[in-house]
């Protein structure tokens, strides 16, 4: 934070916040900003791909789903690393320029949170496939539309998935700081900075700052539960 | 339902190709330590440098050798770092252009108000060390190959003690930063080496106070760097020489000197004497 | 070489089989439904009226014997489609069901408004395509599941006890659309436990029990002179065991 970089009275993140500090602001922002971006990546690669497993059945499926649930656990800072690697000028991916900026830790988190949603994913829409099994055969429905219709018809439910996925990558600090580097104005999110304040040993800020992180997921989810009343009042 | 999904991916490609090509205009990354960063340093100089030039200095705050490393890597244009002997090497093995001297500042031993080594108000880090060793007194090292961890680790040697061998169960390794290390000294009541910038801004000290001070041995000179471009062609050179020029000009070295945290001044501008 | 029919008709088992484990549904079934009146599938209660429907449908293989579709083996259904007991309504509108029904079907998008239109005057819904479908009475719900069948114009419609779970009035409003379309030209194989239903709306009839056919014939024939004797018990409403 500014105010306590220029070694001034320290603020409490409570005052912050109703003063609107545009630093602080900003960081909320790019927090959003950053871990809604990785939900949508995430919701583009683990949603067809929880539908894909909810209603095909192979040899080796069962270890598929295993090894998808065990996916969830990823270390962030294992996934953080990899991705370093991957974006650093010496990796090989280092052309694009990516490392120590916002789309790195979208990546990183997309990445982190594709399993948590492909796995709930699966597991939601496997009860609505069974229910739909049937009637989307007897209308002749490829595979490609029924993963579709699977996914648009089971919406609300997958709204949970999706909000599991959002909460921990709103929530890691690990992957983000090692990718994103914690560049002032540029890279710091909720967490890094909280782990930033905790480290200058100002911890009452730090625990302040973990506050408002919380307040802004208790948001998120309140928005999200209220989307899907509405929306399942409208569609049955 | 299609349509704005299609939409979604679309600003979100967009987003995701575009912004680094934006953020290229007029930024550099520097690779620097926490002590820089967590001691607000680079919070008081940069919007000087900013104003000045209109270039945007990304700091990225780490131990000074994982900030040589993201320099070997060319993550980095610049690195700002305070380890003299491996600044030189990174130079040397042709990973930067030139070390700058800086600014100094010193180290201080940090320890618990109840003094268990009998330590306090020593001018003698050596003699110190010795006391906290033979008497088990409990000592946090950085352990994470930072500046201030090689700085630890030489007046360990200093002393004639080899840490690696000598190490007891009084001597903990946390692998952490500077503000961490603290925090870790004030909950469990021990002594710990701490760069006087990073001291004097650190808000949670509970007992700690300082035990030695005032050493010449103590001594911590900051250096900068600029990443070589003939090792990695998309380091941005000019702006990256443009911040180091800015830094050891009269200008930046006085901006350096301006900085204080309680009327104290944290870093001693020294870009001009020679040898420093 | 022939070129491929564009046609299911006729759908033919042939020493047709359905096992689950060792227990056996349907005990080689050898059974032709060819364009004409109606054919109602009797049975009792277990007989395998609905399975020997999905073999018929598609739905599921056969374990040993063949089910053919206008001589193909298998492939998706071109031209029939299925009315289940309890249907399963997508979660959305009603108009928005038929909508998926007709693209499915691979009717071009710019004629789905009228279409829709069309087939909810004919289930008798216009002027609630808009009403959320999984909110429809039972009775509402099986007539947009015949509209969402009939949206694949179909050659032959098949199903399975339409108006078992329903009251009178909703089942004759079902029994209503069924005649009506048999009477377009559209083959109909229902199956029902029920002799009344059975009378008004056949055609012929299959009588199945244990899995095997036991008598087929014209409905009239079929009633008035049963061939078998499970078939005169079942008539008069005797148990078949």
């Amino acid at each position: 934070m500014k105010c306590n970089q220029n070694g001034m009275e320290t603020s409490s993140a409570l005052e912050l916040v109703l003063r609107g500090d545009p630093a602080l602001l900003a960081i909320v922002r790019l927090s959003l900003a950053v871990s809604l971006s990785a939900v949508l990546f995430a919701a583009l690669v683990g949603l067809p791909l929880g539908a894909a497993l909810a209603l095909t059945r192979f040899p080796g499926r069962g270890a598929a789903i295993v090894v998808l649930n065990a996916l969830m656990g990823l270390p962030p800072v294992v996934v953080g690393l990899a991705v370093y690697l991957l974006l650093s000028r010496s990796g090989p991916l280092g052309e694009l320029g990516l490392l120590f900026t916002p789309q790195a830790m979208v990546i990183a988190q997309a990445i982190l949170i594709a399993p948590i949603v492909a796995a709930l994913a699966r597991q939601t829409l496997e009860d609505l496939w069974l229910e739909y099994r049937d009637e989307l055969s007897a209308m002749g429905v490829g595979p490609a539309r029924r993963i579709a219709t699977l996914i648009w018809d089971g919406r609300f439910s997958l709204l949970t998935a999706l909000l599991a996925g959002f909460g921990r990558a709103a929530a890691e600090v690990g992957a983000v700081i090692i990718v994103g580097g914690n560049i002032d104005g540029f890279t710091r999110v909720m967490t890094t900075a909280i782990a930033l304040e905790t480290s200058k040993g100002d911890l009452p800020l730090a625990l302040g700052l973990g506050f408002v992180l919380i307040a802004i997921v208790v948001v998120v989810n309140a928005l999200a539960w209220g989307a899907r009343r509405a929306g399942e009042r409208m569609a049955g | 339902m299609m349509q704005t999904r299609r939409t979604f991916f679309a600003l979100a490609t967009f987003a995701l190709l575009a912004a680094p090509a934006l953020a290229q205009d007029k930024s550099i990354v520097v690779a620097s330590t926490t002590s820089t960063q967590d001691s607000g340093l680079f919070g008081h100089i940069l919007p000087l440098f900013k104003q000045r030039t209109g270039i945007d200095v990304k700091v990225v705050s780490q131990g000074t050798g994982q900030a040589l490393d993201t320099g070997r890597r060319g993550d980095a244009d610049v690195v700002f770092v305070h380890a003299r002997p491996q600044e030189e090497r990174f130079v040397a093995d042709g990973f930067g252009v030139k070390r700058n001297a800086v600014m100094y500042n010193d180290f201080v031993l940090i320890g618990p108000g109840s003094d268990p080594a009998g330590i306090r108000g020593s001018k003698d880090i050596l003699a110190a060390l010795k006391t906290i060793k033979d008497k088990g007194a409990v000592f946090i090292s950085r352990g994470d190959k930072s500046g201030t961890h090689a700085a630890e680790l030489n007046l360990w040697k200093l002393a004639g003690i080899d840490i690696a061998k000598d190490k007891g169960p009084w001597y903990r390794e946390i692998g952490q930063g500077m503000g961490a290390a603290l925090n870790t000294a004030a909950a469990s009541d021990a002594y710990v080496l701490a760069d006087r910038g990073t001291w004097l801004s650190f808000k949670n000290r509970g007992d700690l106070v300082i035990a030695v001070e005032g050493d010449n041995r103590l001594f911590n000179q900051y250096g900068i760097i600029l990443v070589n471009p003939a090792r990695h062609a998309h380091v941005k050179k000019d702006l990256g020489q443009a911040f180091i020029d800015w830094i050891i000009s009269p200008e930046g070295q006085e901006a350096i000197a301006d900085y204080r945290i309680g009327g104290e001044q944290l870093f001693f501008p020294n870009a001009t004497v020679p040898g420093a | 070489m022939m070129r491929a029919p564009a046609t299911d008709l006729p759908v033919r088992l042939d020493d047709a089989s359905f096992a689950v484990g060792t227990v056996t549904i349907i005990d080689r079934m050898t059974l032709t439904f060819a364009p004409g009146a109606p054919t109602l599938v009797i049975g009792p209660n277990g007989a395998g009226k609905t399975t020997l429907l999905r073999l018929a449908m598609g739905l599921a293989a056969p374990t040993s014997g063949t089910v053919t579709f206008g001589g193909r083996e298998r492939g998706p259904p071109l031209r029939r489609a299925f009315v289940f007991q309890r249907p399963v309504m997508l979660r959305r509108s009603v108009a928005a069901n038929l909508r998926y029904a007709l693209s499915a079907a691979g009717m071009p998008r710019r004629q789905h408004d009228g279409r829709i239109a069309e087939l909810l005057a004919l289930v008798g819904l216009t002027g609630i395509g808009d009403r959320p479908a999984r909110r429809l009475s039972g009775g509402e719900q099986q007539r947009l599941a015949l509209a969402r069948a009939l949206a694949r114009e179909p050659e032959i419609l098949f199903l399975d006890e339409p108006t078992a779970s329903l009251d009178p009035a909703a089942t004759k409003a079902v029994e209503d659309i069924v005649a009506q379309v048999a009477a377009r030209g559209i083959k109909v194989v229902m199956s029902t436990h029920d002799l009344a239903k059975a009378k008004r709306l056949a055609g012929d009839i299959v009588l199945i029990h244990r899995g095997r056919v036991v008598e087929t014939g014209p409905a009239e024939e079929f009633f008035a002179a049963p061939k078998t004797d499970a078939a005169r018990r079942f008539i008069a409403g005797e148990l078949l065991i």
